[in-house]
């Protein structure tokens, strides 16, 4: 059985597993990261993907408003080829109570986010495919983030400073001595292999599933999962961030992310043995189409791509809450204080957007019980990739005959790598997905260094098969670069290939209707009539191999 | 402003049959296909107009992959109106009289043997390849003494005198290089007991969306749309008829789709012209014909394939009796109208025309046939056949003299 020592390990590889785990590394601290899954495939790579300025905390949350403007003005410094800074507007409806307007103004102006009244037509200069009929406007620094590629760039960074991470991995068994845990032990799920590592700190980042760990830790944990489904619409019905001037409730938000948008949210209290199936309903998808449409009336006449949902990790602190009423504030808890267990600490609560400043409070207690005295450079330090401050492709006489929707997008997704992965040879930028503009070289980098074990993986790292055919084109293509790179065999490529086409058509069943359904048909019939996929039977071929 | 009518693009399921069916994608890699040029990459500029490509440059806008699109995805119009909205406005003199054919017309017909002397002088040639990029292996239409309407108004008191009429919207090439043309369609359909009434009417705006002229283009249109729609009116005419593929493309669906102008004042009763043959045809409305004993191979024109007007052209020459009709596979010639003109396009354009030239080379026909003016240019400048218009054949034929 393999031995590992460190000195700190951090259970959960999404955004505030992967900020811990970089905010050690920069401090000298020796630190590893055990993921179950994939980096950023819970909670992290499940929610509409907005750069929050706090508004819409602003009146229910003073508190988490105030976190989030202060994460918004670092995270556009430390995170830019993350972020896009598209400016948010806050439109009141017909139908919307106008004393909200007012309310949230004065709010805004307590928690310090810079909110700007304008007027109906100026908001619609802005953002053209608004709802015309709106009666007020606010303008607000909303944007959007990705949280992959954050999630990904803190990983990079944190290996890059001597870190490790072991992704498709998860805890078997805490370790004890006595009263303080010394260890974990794992299994692989991808080389089925069992190891174990020692250190004298470990950090709970994993969320939601949080409480799975205190239980094998022998103490109590106590979560609140909520459920909120979103919609994916097939391009970009707006390039500004666009919510609904009301109360916070279902379907309120429009984001552009990359080349889609999104429609969010809804909330839904789920019991916690279901959060590791969740599903859409349909009425969720109704509403949120519905309440969309009212913000952007092109909503109903565009393609809907798929539909998934996440689930918040909220800690019930007390009481029996709604999941949107409760607050999403921080929870740092060290258990040798609470439970007398020393060696372990839980950071949990919070957002996506204030991952930084969880993994800083986290690491600040491990830093003390350690004794470092290193301070957090978190805030400061760009991530891999947003180094400087603007690139403009034009200027990089390296790119030329590249075309620029392939530079620019994988620009976009990469930052200042993208001179690491771009190069004038013709194989490295021939696509492999074209509706991303996913270059072979964008993937050959991936395998190399982005810890992708398999081709959904490498999704949430390129943006592969998330256009418009949800894969059908391209996820063969890919499939085949994994053999070509060393990165798997062409039997697991193959199953690889087929467990990717399940996870896609999961978020397609939801809205099977119209060119969705007539996409899924097309692909259907290249994966099924074509190919055979679901014919080969993988056991055999396995068994094969290895004989 | 995404505009809905415009968002055809979402219906693109990425079977990529465009691409197959493109003539340019198969002549050249620098462009990738309609499906990444149109649907794929129209994504990308709503998001962000900087990722626009260069490569779209290439299309020829010859509409094959509407054609081919089971979704119905108007990429050629998405392509076309990308390189109007998205690339930078930049003034190229060749450009600007390229997609000027009127005005280049009416001056060169005032001077036409010396300007036909001219344009056929290798240095000449060379000087234009040098300076304006035009490449000197391209030979240039030559241009008519005077114009067809000149020739015209002593015709039109004769033919105000028949009962049936219809409005004949000539178009530059038969104004300025080809008066026999129009004076064949004259013929033929003064044959039929229909008479021809000229409105009038500017270039049709086909090289100027080409070039990116589309104010110009718009402003064209707005005033062919009146023009004949107050002739049609005022003449009573029949229908409005062209005998020019493209021009007849431009007016019913280009003005629509791509400049988006309303033309629904001319849209029913425009036709092209064989379309207009046929049916009165069909009505037993038929001319004496003598037998032309020729072997003819039809190629039929992109546009006309576009607007589903092919059959119409294919079942009039049928008509004509002893006519040993060829009818060749459907491939574009290349030309695409000013594209073939440029320099940097010349090659490609070429290239794509090599099998339609191979294709004509294994019939061995004593004329090619074709509804298109600037496909006749072409064929004839890279095959040894001179190309005739159906019309042309029809003329031909008619009993008598």
């Amino acid at each position: 059985m393999n031995r590992i020592e460190t000195d700190v390990i951090v259970i959960g590889g999404g955004a505030t597993g992967a900020g811990t785990l970089r905010d050690l590394s920069l401090r000298g601290i020796r630190a590893v990261l055990i993921e179950k899954n994939d980096i950023a495939s819970g909670t992290t790579g499940r929610n509409h993907g907005l750069l929050h300025s706090g508004t819409r905390y602003a009146v229910n949350d003073l508190e988490s408003a105030r976190e989030c403007i202060s994460e918004n003005r670092i995270l556009k410094k430390i995170a830019r080829h993350c972020i896009e800074d598209t400016g948010g507007l806050f439109v009141t409806l017909p139908e919307d109570d106008p004393s909200y307007h007012s309310k949230l103004i004065e709010h805004c102006k307590y928690a310090g986010i810079p909110c700007e009244e304008i007027s109906v037509s100026e908001a619609l200069r802005i953002e053209p495919n608004l709802n015309a009929s709106a009666l007020a406007a606010l303008r607000v620094p909303d944007g959007t983030i990705d949280p992959f590629r954050l999630t990904a760039a803190n990983i990079l960074d944190a290996q890059e400073h001597g870190a490790k991470i072991f992704t498709h991995s998860y805890v078997t068994e805490i370790l004890k001595e006595g009263t303080s845990v010394t260890g974990v032990r794992c299994f692989s799920t991808d080389s089925r292999d069992t190891f174990e590592i020692y250190a004298p700190m470990i950090v709970n980042a994993a969320g939601v599933w949080g409480q799975r760990l205190c239980e094998l830790a022998g103490i109590e944990l106590k979560m609140f999962p909520s459920k909120g489904s979103m919609v994916i619409i097939d391009y970009r019905i707006n390039n500004v961030v666009v919510n609904r001037c009301r109360i916070p409730s279902d379907g309120d938000i429009i984001v552009p992310g990359d080349t889609v948008s999104l429609i969010g949210t809804t909330s839904r209290k789920i019991p916690y043995d279901r959060i590791d199936e969740l599903t859409v309903d349909e009425d969720e998808i109704e509403t949120l189409l519905e309440n969309g449409e009212k913000l952007i009336p092109n909503v109903s006449k565009t393609r809907v791509l798929r539909a998934y949902s996440g689930v918040r990790p909220l800690i019930a602190v007390s009481g029996q809450l709604d999941g949107r009423d409760i607050s999403r504030g921080i929870v740092l808890i060290d258990h040798e204080r609470r439970d007398g267990l020393s060696g372990l600490v839980t950071i949990a609560g919070g957002k996506l957007m204030t991952y930084r400043l969880m993994a800083k409070m986290a690491t600040d207690l491990v830093c003390k019980k350690l004794g470092v005295r290193k301070k957090c450079a978190t805030h400061r330090l760009p991530l891999p990739g947003s180094e400087q401050k603007i690139f403009s492709s034009r200027r990089v006489q390296k790119f030329t005959g590249i075309p620029n929707s392939i530079v620019g997008s994988t620009f976009y997704r990469h930052g200042e790598r993208v001179s690491q992965i771009l190069s004038s040879d013709r194989r490295n930028y021939g696509l492999v997905c074209e509706c991303e503009m996913v270059t072979e070289g964008e993937i050959e980098y991936a395998l190399k260094n982005l810890n992708v074990k398999n081709l959904v993986d490498l999704r949430r790292r390129t943006r592969i098969g998330m256009g418009p055919c949800q894969g059908g084109l391209c996820a063969y293509r890919a499939a085949g670069l994994f053999p070509r790179y060393n990165a798997a065999s062409s039997v697991e490529s193959n199953r690889m290939l087929k467990d990717f086409l399940e996870e896609r058509w999961k978020g397609i069943k939801p809205i099977l209707w119209g060119d969705a359904l007539r996409e899924t048909e097309f692909i259907y019939w290249i994966y099924e009539g074509l190919f055979g996929l679901g014919d080969i039977n993988f056991s055999d071929m396995e068994g094969e191999e290895h004989a | 402003m995404i505009k809905l009518e415009n968002i055809s693009f979402d219906h693109c399921i990425k079977c990529t049959v465009c691409t197959i069916y493109c003539p340019v994608a198969r002549a050249t890699h620098h462009f990738p296909g309609p499906k990444q040029s149109g649907p794929d990459t129209e994504r990308l500029r709503i998001k962000n107009p900087n990722l626009l490509d260069e490569s779209l440059k290439y299309c020829t806008n010859c509409k094959r992959c509407e054609i081919a699109c089971p979704s119905n995805v108007k990429i050629a119009d998405i392509i076309q109106s990308s390189k109007w909205k998205y690339f930078k406005k930049r003034f190229r003199l060749r450009d600007y009289f390229l997609a000027r054919t009127d005005l280049m017309g009416s001056a060169a017909t005032l001077v036409s043997p010396i300007v036909n002397f001219f344009t056929g002088l290798y240095p000449v040639k060379l000087a234009l390849d040098i300076f304006f990029k035009i490449p000197s292996k391209r030979t240039f239409p030559k241009y008519a003494q005077g114009t067809f309407r000149r020739w015209y108004k002593k015709q039109h008191t004769a033919q105000t005198a028949y009962k049936r009429r219809v409005v004949y919207f000539h178009g530059c090439y038969v104004n300025y290089n080809n008066h026999q043309l129009g004076k064949d369609v004259i013929r033929v359909l003064n044959a039929m007991n229909i008479g021809v009434i000229l409105p009038k009417e500017k270039c049709c705006g086909v090289p100027l969306i080409a070039n990116g002229y589309i104010t110009k283009a718009r402003k064209n249109a707005r005033y062919n749309i009146a023009s004949l729609r107050g002739e049609l009116e005022m003449e009573s005419g029949e229908k409005i008829v062209t005998a020019s593929s493209s021009c007849a493309f431009a007016l019913k669906y280009e003005y629509p789709n791509l400049i988006e102008l309303d033309n629904s004042a001319i849209f029913n009763d425009l036709e092209y012209i064989t379309r207009y043959i046929y049916t009165r045809f069909e009505q037993g409305d038929i001319p004496a014909m003598k037998p032309i004993p020729m072997r003819v191979a039809y190629h039929s024109p992109c546009h006309l394939e576009r607007m589903g007007g092919v059959p119409y052209t294919i079942e009039v020459l049928k008509k004509i009796p002893g006519l040993d009709l060829h009818i060749l596979h459907s491939e574009c010639c290349g030309i695409a109208g000013t594209y073939g003109f440029k320099k940097e396009y010349y090659n490609v354009s070429q290239k794509i025309g090599d099998e339609l030239f191979g294709r004509i080379e294994r019939v061995q026909p004593d004329y090619v046939i074709s509804d298109c003016e600037t496909c006749k240019w072409q064929i004839e400048m890279s095959t040894p056949y001179k190309v005739l218009h159906p019309v042309t054949v029809l003329a031909m034929s008619l009993a008598q003299h």
